[in-house]
């Protein structure tokens, strides 16, 4: 029922039926698009109200202080909220004109397209080869796997490091290394999306460097989406920032959303401009 | 422990820290509470060494020593024209059978099988067993006879100036490879460990699975609701309820009410017609099995919960199914934890007397088990039932028995912890 291709998703489920026909040039630039989304743990709403166009093969940075939700609603672009008991989400996620919060939608399959790095390196105790091989053989692939091992890793800038190792376990590399394993090991099954939380934050500023330098070079291929709590991190490496802050009712919202570019020179919100000239958070 | 408390104290006293009065008390009470404590625990440790230390002289002490032998007939005077009987013929033993041993006793031996069809081994031991008859009037420690050799010779020439002294080892090839029997000189364990591999086996085979799959369910599946709530303190209450209970549950439902399936009338015919009821190993290791299903699912939860959630979100961020998560990470991350739940059931349920003796362990088996349909005992029972015995030589065959108990759990065990070490070693 899985393959590994960039066709439109095999998805069950009709096209919502949206009221704002959006031209079809416009639709086809954004990988996702957020409408009303609201989060809630139990009774307690950790996110509210986000409305989002996330361009295609852009990287869009997430800011803001301290649990704002930046995270919570990252988490809920591939839906591994629903792993969360009492997590409950209202609005719409539209991926590729897909809800993915519509019933019957199937959390496995959005996940095969949205891929996710952690912020801790978590490879699989297992060797750098499975560590590739394990996501494309479950989703039943069935091309040449050292062919798919190698080009990934090619891709990921680890293949000259790791490439007389392969058979090693993927937890005796560096935690940077490590990183770069959990980038190739999604891409290994060729997502549309690849969202990352706070990927760097674990890393020294070396292997940080990597792994942004990695990000600009996926960003020809992929849409990707970062939370970061690092300013010039974001600054440096995205097309488009989010800044997200807590409301009174601690419920996180979007305060401003632009390039970054302008987001960082030109704020339009008071809250915006004392957050990255460092007043708050 | 004093003296270091009191160094460092010293040591404080003369550091540039400042003068606090107070702070150095208060430093030198904390070292002696500490010292106190480390004391206390290494006090615990040896209270448990030396109890073990005196289970094992125990067992080691009665399972060893010399013992007076009488005999009926001298070998030597069975010699003929100077050859010993270990030396003679197959028909020199025969007549030698005929001629020494009873017409009654003689016709039922003939009755099982006719003397010239045995090998010359077996016609030897009915020699032994028929007309030497050796026969163990006193036996003595182990300790007794390294120490006080001398006084146990004295006492053995006094009382039975016939008899022959001689060490022995009551764990010996022949206590291992013979069935029980009312003979002390020839009763042996070989049917109670054969009843107690079958039953092992049995019960591993059936809570294994169940206790692995349902602690699957409690740990990724159940949502945290009122019923799993009750169900989970049920199955922590259940690992500690008397096994005796266990017994009578079993005794209930697997011997009475599942009769036919126990007895294997319904599985094919019971093979040995004697065991036309439910007091089976069957019934034995599917009890043994309720017994250690609580044990096994408490540990394997806490195996399945000691695995990262990391590593689940790692899997289904790649978009595998909750199966596939769980049968590629979960599992194999939890298996060493599981297989030391694994190690203490089979511990246990290896040990377990009291619920085997209500499911009906006979104690008096001269046949090996063949089937899970066969009655059946186990080295506990056996053991429990030569405790009993008034017999001083029962008492050293229980001890002897308990030895092969140890060794035969100490091989499960150890086969369990290679297992597991293979599996933790491919994990890194």
């Amino acid at each position: 029922m899985i393959r590994l291709n960039f066709e439109i998703p095999s998805l069950t489920l009709g096209k919502s039926t949206t009221d704002t026909l959006s031209a079809s040039s416009e639709e086809d630039s954004y990988a996702l698009e957020v409408r009303n989304l609201h989060v809630y743990y139990g009774d307690f709403r950790a996110v509210k109200d986000i409305n989002l166009k996330l361009p295609k093969r852009k990287i869009t940075a997430f800011i803001g202080p301290s649990g704002c939700g930046k995270s919570t609603l990252l988490r809920t672009f591939n839906r591994m909220n629903d792993l969360i008991p009492g997590v409950r989400v209202e609005g719409e996620i539209l991926f590729n004109g897909y809800n993915i919060y519509a019933p019957g939608m199937d959390a496995v399959e959005v996940r095969r397209r949205i891929g996710m790095v952690f912020q801790k390196p978590n490879p699989f105790p297992k060797s750098i080869y499975e560590n590739i091989a394990w996501g494309a053989r479950i989703n039943g692939y069935r091309g040449n796997m050292d062919e798919l091992v190698e080009q990934t890793l090619r891709q990921a800038a680890l293949w000259d490091e790791v490439k007389d190792k392969l058979h090693q376990s993927g937890l005796s590399l560096s935690g940077g290394q490590q990183q770069r394993l959990c980038i190739a090991r999604v891409i290994a099954i060729k997502p549309e999306i690849i969202l990352m939380d706070e990927p760097a934050s674990a890393l020294d500023p070396i292997s940080t460097l990597k792994i942004e330098e990695l990000m600009r070079q996926l960003a020809e291929n992929y849409t990707i989406v970062v939370v970061t709590h690092n300013m010039q991190q974001a600054a440096r490496i995205s097309d488009y920032t989010a800044f997200l802050m807590m409301d009174e009712d601690r419920a996180g919202y979007l305060v401003e959303y632009g390039p970054t570019a302008q987001i960082f020179t030109n704020p339009r919100e008071k809250a915006t401009e004392d957050y990255i000239t460092g007043r708050f958070g | 422990m004093n003296k270091v408390s009191k160094l460092t104290a010293a040591r404080m006293e003369s550091t540039p820290f400042g003068e606090d009065a107070q702070l150095k008390r208060n430093l030198v009470a904390r070292h002696r509470t500490g010292s106190l404590w480390h004391a206390l625990f290494l006090l615990a440790l040896a209270i448990g060494i030396v109890a073990l230390t005196a289970l094992i002289y125990n067992i080691l002490d009665q399972s060893f020593g010399l013992v007076a032998l009488e005999v009926k007939v001298e070998p030597r005077e069975l010699a003929q024209d100077g050859v010993p009987i270990e030396e003679l013929s197959k028909e020199q033993l025969i007549t030698l059978l005929e001629a020494r041993v009873s017409k009654g006793v003689l016709r039922r031996l003939k009755a099982e099988q006719p003397l010239e069809q045995r090998d010359r081994e077996e016609l030897l031991s009915l020699v032994y067993e028929r007309v030497v008859q050796p026969k163990v009037v006193q036996s003595w420690s182990l300790t007794d006879s390294l120490l006080k050799r001398h006084s146990v010779e004295m006492e053995a020439a006094q009382k039975y100036p016939s008899a022959r002294l001689e060490f022995r080892s009551w764990v010996n090839p022949h206590f291992i490879t013979q069935p029980q029997s009312s003979d002390p000189q020839l009763a042996g364990v070989r049917t109670a460990i054969l009843g107690s591999l079958w039953t092992i086996a049995i019960t591993i085979l059936v809570a294994f699975p169940l206790g692995v799959g349902a602690a699957i369910y409690l740990e990724e599946y159940a949502t945290d609701n009122a019923l799993n709530r009750i169900i989970q303190t049920n199955i922590n209450n259940l690992a500690g309820v008397p096994s005796i209970i266990y017994g009578m549950l079993g005794l209930a439902i697997f011997v009475r009410a599942l009769e036919p399936f126990t007895s294997g009338a319904l599985v094919g015919g019971v093979a040995d017609p004697t065991t036309a009821n439910g007091r089976t190993i069957m019934s034995a290791g599917l009890t043994l099995a309720l017994l250690v299903l609580p044990l096994l699912i408490v540990n394997a939860q806490e195996a399945i919960r000691a695995v990262p959630n990391s590593l689940r979100e790692a899997g289904y961020a790649l978009g595998a199914t909750k199966w596939q998560v769980i049968w590629h990470h979960v599992l194999p991350n939890a298996l060493p934890g599981i297989l030391t739940g694994t190690i203490l059931s089979i511990s246990r349920a290896m040990g377990e007397t009291a619920p085997l003796i209500v499911v009906g362990a006979s104690t008096y088996i001269v046949y090996d088990p063949h089937s899970p349909f066969s009655k059946f005992t186990t080295l506990p029972v056996q053991i429990y039932q030569w405790t009993a015995r008034p017999q001083q030589e029962f008492r050293n065959l229980a001890a002897a028995a308990v030895i092969v108990l140890l060794v035969l759990l100490l091989t499960l065990n150890a086969a369990a912890i290679i297992m597991r070490n293979r599996f933790s070693r491919r994990m890194i």
